[in-house]
């Protein structure tokens, strides 16, 4: 059955194929008739000389091309011969891209397009893999230089990844070549992740450490008789302790993030259940800092693709800062919109407080690392200086964007712009 | 893609220009890339190899200019062949320039190297330069695919980087006030903070090229120019914030 269909399939793509291969001698036979008929009553012989050329002229190569097709023909009558390639391509896990001999691609898998978006048969590779490695790696192909060659090649934005390319012809004489891309990101990642981790780590969790250290001392020392001053640094120590924890966590969700750079994909969030049940988690702390939250949702089915936890984690760390920092202006909205800029269809969702704001120069930085605007405001409601960024991180997955609004005084909003499927 | 020419040898005319910029950005955005690195992991050598690496970049722009000349002077092309020409040249003069503002960010990497400024800085600076990378990545994707349609998104990222590099600024002037000895350092990074951000502005320039090679009317010019850099001064001695 697959291949009775694929037997068809290919009979009228050649069909297809002859009727383009011979566009131009249809075009000129038309233009020969007209000219006939437009000097119909000069002479007979100069559109039939015409045509009698055109006719030479056109059997030659076709004579050519039949040959070298057979020959093809000959050399791929094989097992594998009725095989579609476009299913063999989408049984292959990596990414494979067969393109001919100019570097246009011819067929692209699944894995292809998830994997770099953006690639249309016909567009021409070396426009899309522009670093100097895969440059030369194309040459080498198309030009017959080499018959196969692999290189490594690193594309950092928007999300690192590394990638062990092999190019090689494909078959004998068909004018095609594959690329396929093995995905090296994984190794990188882990050599990265460390090296990152103990950078950070060991920076932020220096400082608690210190104080806890110089509370030791003083306990063993001056303050060693005295239960109310033990009381008080044991406190202090508890908080500092609490503080390493957290930040522990932090770090390590962020690194687990980066361990998987692709979502899923296929898997709808409704966004109206998630944000509500973030709503209920959150109304605890909310209540404890005397801040009312307030929703603002329109009607009809909310979802998008994505990953409901990663979802989850990205509101509940917004309403969270919304809450602590926001605690003045005594209220938080929560709304869900459809998008209105026009180029992109999508759901954009804000949460907005009334308190201090956040000034001009640091809207840019906030979701850097630990950035903080205030770092003792940061360190009292307990922050780690890694919230926002790891908003960021899923956002960037999901392809969505974060833009952040506000005035001092006039407290912040920020609205999440989820891309519709 | 391009349409179809009697002559294949113009075909392939036009589709060299468009690989040649294809490589030579490609280049660009591997010198900004490790210019950055060089500067981020004070690394001498690398920024060295990016100083090298630019003579690339001029002899691509020389290729494309005398290709291009060529080009115009043997077919005499018309209409989206013409803008195609046209626009390479202008192309392939943003992309030089983008080598040349990577290139002065990798020969000022000496003259950072010695006092090391806070890495919060170098945090900054270089999440300023993947917001141009991005910029300049996305821009060339769109050369390859044409899909003009999608450049919007072009000036909300201009205005990130904007944003971004007035927020340095600040902090940049804030260290130099702190201590006249972090002048110095502080000036180059300034200096480097200004090419990147240029670099996003080279790569607006190129998509609206695109946008004018593929549709043949301007980019709708409702673009707000600008950082606000020109209006920052701290009076006085500031109190720490």
């Amino acid at each position: 059955m697959v291949d009775k269909g694929a037997d068809q399939k290919g009979a009228t793509q050649a069909a297809v194929a002859r009727l383009r291969r011979s566009r131009w001698l249809l075009a000129a036979a038309v233009a020969a008739v007209l000219a006939v008929y437009a000097f119909g009553g000069f002479s007979i012989y100069v559109p039939l000389l015409g045509l009698a050329l055109l006719v030479a002229a056109a059997m030659l190569p076709a004579d050519v091309e039949r040959q070298s097709a057979d020959d093809a023909a000959a050399i791929e009558a094989g097992g594998l011969q009725r095989l579609s390639g476009e299913y063999l391509a989408a049984a292959v896990a990596d990414p494979l891209i067969i393109f001919d001999r100019t570097a246009a691609i011819v067929h692209a898998n699944a894995a292809a397009f998830a994997a770099f978006g953006g690639l249309a048969p016909g567009m021409s590779l070396s426009l899309k893999f522009r670093a100097p490695e895969m440059q030369a790696l194309l040459d080498g192909i198309v030009s017959g230089a080499v018959a196969s060659d692999v290189v490594d090649y690193t594309e950092k934005l928007p999300v690192e990844r590394t990638y062990r390319v092999s190019a090689s012809s494909v078959g004998h004489a068909t004018d095609l070549y594959v690329l396929v891309f093995k995905d090296q990101s994984e190794a990188r990642r882990i050599d990265r992740m460390r090296a990152d981790f103990i950078a950070n780590a060991s920076h932020e969790l220096r400082t608690p450490l210190a104080s806890i250290a110089g509370f030791i001392e003083t306990l063993r020392g001056p303050a060693r008789g005295d239960p109310a001053a033990r009381d008080q640094f044991l406190q202090i120590m508890q908080n500092q302790t609490g503080r390493m924890a957290r930040l522990i966590d932090d770090l390590l969700s962020l690194s687990r993030l980066e361990m998987k750079p692709y979502l899923r994909p296929g898997t709808e969030v409704d966004l109206r259940q998630t944000i509500d049940s973030v709503i209920d988690s959150l109304e605890p702390l909310a209540s404890e800092n005397g801040v009312v939250i307030e929703r603002d949702f329109i009607d009809g089915p909310l979802s998008v693709p994505g990953d409901r936890d990663e979802l989850f984690q990205v509101f509940e760390n917004l309403l969270e800062n919304a809450c602590k920092y926001g605690q003045s202006g005594g209220r938080v909205t929560v709304s869900i919109a459809g998008s209105e800029d026009g180029q992109e269809a999508g759901i954009d969702v804000t949460i907005r407080d009334y308190g201090p704001g956040i000034a001009e120069e640091h809207i840019p930085r906030i979701t850097e690392r630990f950035y903080r605007v205030d770092v003792e405001n940061s360190r009292t409601q307990k922050g780690t200086g890694l919230g926002l960024s790891i908003v960021k991180h899923i956002l960037t997955r999901h392809n969505a964007r974060l833009s952040i609004k506000s005035e001092v005084g006039k407290g912040a909003a920020f609205t999440v712009h989820l891309p519709a499927s | 893609m391009q349409s179809v020419h009697i002559m294949s040898a113009y075909d392939e005319e036009l589709k060299f220009l468009s690989k040649r910029i294809a490589a030579m950005g490609g280049h660009a955005e591997r010198m900004v890339e490790q210019a950055v690195a060089a500067l981020v992991n004070a690394d001498p050598g690398l920024a060295q190899k990016v100083i090298q690496d630019d003579l690339v970049l001029d002899e691509g722009q020389r290729e494309i200019d005398d290709k291009a000349i060529v080009i115009i002077a043997r077919r005499q092309p018309m209409a989206t062949d013409l803008r195609e020409i046209v626009g390479a040249i202008r192309i392939s003069a943003d992309i030089e320039r983008v080598g040349d503002l990577g290139k002065n960010v990798a020969k000022r990497v000496a003259a950072v190297i010695d006092g090391r400024q806070p890495s919060s800085l170098f945090r900054g600076l270089e999440a300023l330069a993947n917001l141009a990378l991005t910029q300049l990545k996305e821009v060339l994707d769109v050369y390859a695919s044409r899909s003009v349609e999608k450049i919007g998104f072009v000036r909300d990222r201009d205005d990130q980087i904007d944003a971004m590099y007035t927020s340095l600024f600040r902090e940049l002037l804030t260290y130099m006030m702190e201590d006249p000895r972090n002048i110095t350092p502080c000036t180059h990074l300034l200096f480097c903070a200004k090419n990147i951000e240029r670099i996003g502005d080279h790569a607006t320039n190129i998509a609206e090229t695109i946008y004018y090679i593929v549709t043949g009317d301007q980019m709708p010019a409702d673009r707000p120019k600008g950082d606000k850099t020109d209006q920052v001064v701290f009076p006085g001695p500031v109190s720490a914030k």
